[in-house]
């Protein structure tokens, strides 16, 4: 399945945000873990995620620190702000509302995801 | 073996990344061992090291792409590059030098016209102190207009500005010696250099990365400008020595000729110099501040505490109050400075800090005379110096009070920096504002006094 550029792009924020939330990570560990959660459709280009965190450390969403783990190389790791927990909190609410109208849509009675379901 | 040539084909690598001019050492580093990591996982999979590098080095994606992206959100690491921009642009012929030669030349000789005009320095002239801005700033305005390359609607807008003010503050009948027309003088040069920043900014006024810019632009204008004036001012005063033997007032002769003129070819000069040698000079706004202000800092310590303890701010007159203003207007480019020096995410540091005390006491400072001050309205009612000066005062009292709070709540750690780049880049409007009003609302409030 290939999905939309577009729908990517505006997934990458929360998404990464959801990730840190659960623990502080590194960028290619990031990744890892958006493939896994997606059971590998959601495939990004390896080097946009960085400017992408930049971007969140810049909003005071993350802060960054270079450490070495204890086996491994020297890495940038990413930890969630409470700004940052604040902003996902926002972008879960919206997720939910257009997530929400788009089952709703489907789902009717002469909905997509019905003749889609039933195939 | 062919571990070896992945380490050197890494190394290509990395150093193709590095010229990218956003893209720092930090994030190169941060790449490679992403990369690095890649290509771990590909060869524990199975691949050798020399396909895992081909995959890794694809899955990167696009080298420029990602040098693109990284320059949106680091535009402040490409302004040394500004007029590097890419090697797509059209390289243009001599790096633009002619075109602000036409427009600094054209303003000098308009300048000289108005002084001919005027009978300066014989008479003294309020109709050329009134208009001096608008001699000197419609070219450059013009200046990034063109090199921009904005549309008609562009060009009128930014004339519109330069034309609005022109008739208001020419059509003002101002009473003899008038204390407003004065005022006007004094603020309509601030007011035509935000109308300067629509041009600059390709009329992206709302964009608040173009206005930080703005500022970062004015900070260095201004520091080239003082070294133009310098090296103009050692001209002069050698031209002046070496002419005396012939006929004393000769030299005389020729300071006023060549300094208006000069000073107002200057203005387009060095704006052009910031457009164009930026890649150049390494921008002097960090290290000026990280000068000044510890001085600063302890200089307004040490005055707050005397104010304090000896009680002085009661016993000042309105000369006091615009020592202040001015005071205020330093500390607040210092701030300034500082922002548009700054990278956004870098943690807090001890500079932050010493800001914060220098901030903290200019308040201090200021609320004390402030307070005086009012008692003394409240005495002696209103005059349009007594209004600007006050006004202008609330205006920064109230700008660097937001601007301590922010600090305070950055170094704890509440708020990211780009509140406080927010801040300074939304209050620009309120200048803007504030200025306009004195130079298009006060006359008529004072009945032109």
């Amino acid at each position: 399945m290939h999905i939309d550029k577009d729908l990517v792009a505006a997934s990458a924020t929360p998404l990464v945000l959801a990730i840190l939330a659960e623990e502080e990570s590194y960028g290619y560990a990031i990744l890892k873990r958006v493939r896994e959660l997606s059971g590998g459709e959601l495939e990004w280009t390896d080097g946009m995620l960085y400017p992408l965190l930049h971007r969140l450390r810049r909003l005071g969403y993350v802060t960054t620190e270079w450490r070495v783990p204890p086996e491994g190389r020297r890495r940038r790791y990413y930890a969630i702000t409470k700004e940052g927990r604040a902003a996902l909190e926002e972008q879960q609410r919206q997720w939910r509302t257009v997530t929400q109208a788009l089952s709703d849509v489907m789902r009717g009675p002469s909905g997509l995801l019905m003749a889609l379901g039933e195939a | 073996m062919t571990m070896d040539s992945v380490e050197s084909q890494i190394a290509e690598w990395r150093a193709y990344v590095a010229k990218a001019p956003a893209v720092d050492g930090r994030d190169v580093d941060e790449l490679e061992v992403h990369l690095r990591d890649r290509i771990t996982d590909l060869t524990e999979a199975g691949l050798s090291p020399d396909e895992a590098f081909l995959v890794a080095v694809k899955r990167m994606g696009d080298l420029d792409a990602l040098s693109r992206e990284f320059a949106r959100e680091h535009s402040g690491r490409l302004w040394k590059q500004l007029v590097l921009s890419g090697e797509t642009e059209q390289p243009r012929t001599s790096s633009g030098w002619f075109e602000a030669f036409g427009f600094a030349l054209a303003a000098g000789v308009v300048m000289q016209g108005a002084r001919l005009a005027a009978g300066f320095p014989e008479e003294e002239s309020m109709w050329l102190f009134r208009n001096l801005g608008l001699f000197v700033l419609p070219f450059l305005a013009g200046y990034f207009a063109r090199r921009r390359r904005l549309d008609m609607r562009g060009w009128a807008l930014t004339a519109a500005p330069f034309l609005f003010l022109a008739l208001v503050i020419n059509l003002y009948p101002y009473r003899v010696a008038s204390h407003t027309e004065i005022l006007v003088a004094l603020h309509l040069p601030v007011v035509l250099w935000f109308a300067v920043a629509y041009p600059y900014m390709s009329g992206t006024i709302r964009s608040h990365e173009r206005r930080m810019d703005f500022v970062r632009f004015t900070g260095e204008w201004v520091i080239y400008y003082v070294l133009i004036a310098l090296g103009g001012g050692v001209l002069m005063a050698l031209t002046a020595l070496i002419l005396e033997p012939i006929d004393p007032n000769l030299g005389e002769r020729v300071i006023e000729w060549v300094l208006p003129s000069g000073a107002t070819g200057a203005v387009i000069v060095a704006a052009w110099l910031v457009e164009s040698k930026q890649h150049v000079v390494e921008n002097m706004a960090p290290v000026l501040t990280m000068l000044f202000t510890p001085l600063f800092a302890v200089m307004l310590t040490v005055s707050a505490v005397t104010y304090a303890v000896s009680g002085a701010a009661g016993a000042f007159d309105r000369e006091l109050l615009s020592v202040f203003d001015a005071l205020m207007v330093v500390v607040l480019g210092l701030v300034l400075y500082a922002i548009s020096a700054r990278d956004p995410s870098r943690p807090a540091r001890l500079m932050d800090r010493i800001q914060l005390i220098a901030v903290a006491s200019a308040l201090v400072l200021d609320v004390m005379v402030l307070g005086a001050m009012v008692a003394r309205i409240g005495d002696l009612g209103f005059t349009p110096n007594r209004v600007a000066a006050l006004g202008l005062n609330l205006v920064l009292l109230v700008n660097l009070a937001g601007a301590a709070w922010l600090s305070i709540r950055f170094l704890r750690g509440q708020v990211g920096f780009h509140h406080l780049e927010r801040w300074q880049t939304s209050y620009l409007l309120i200048f803007a504002l504030w200025t306009a009003t004195v130079v298009t609302l006060l006359p008529p409030i004072f009945a032109f006094q």
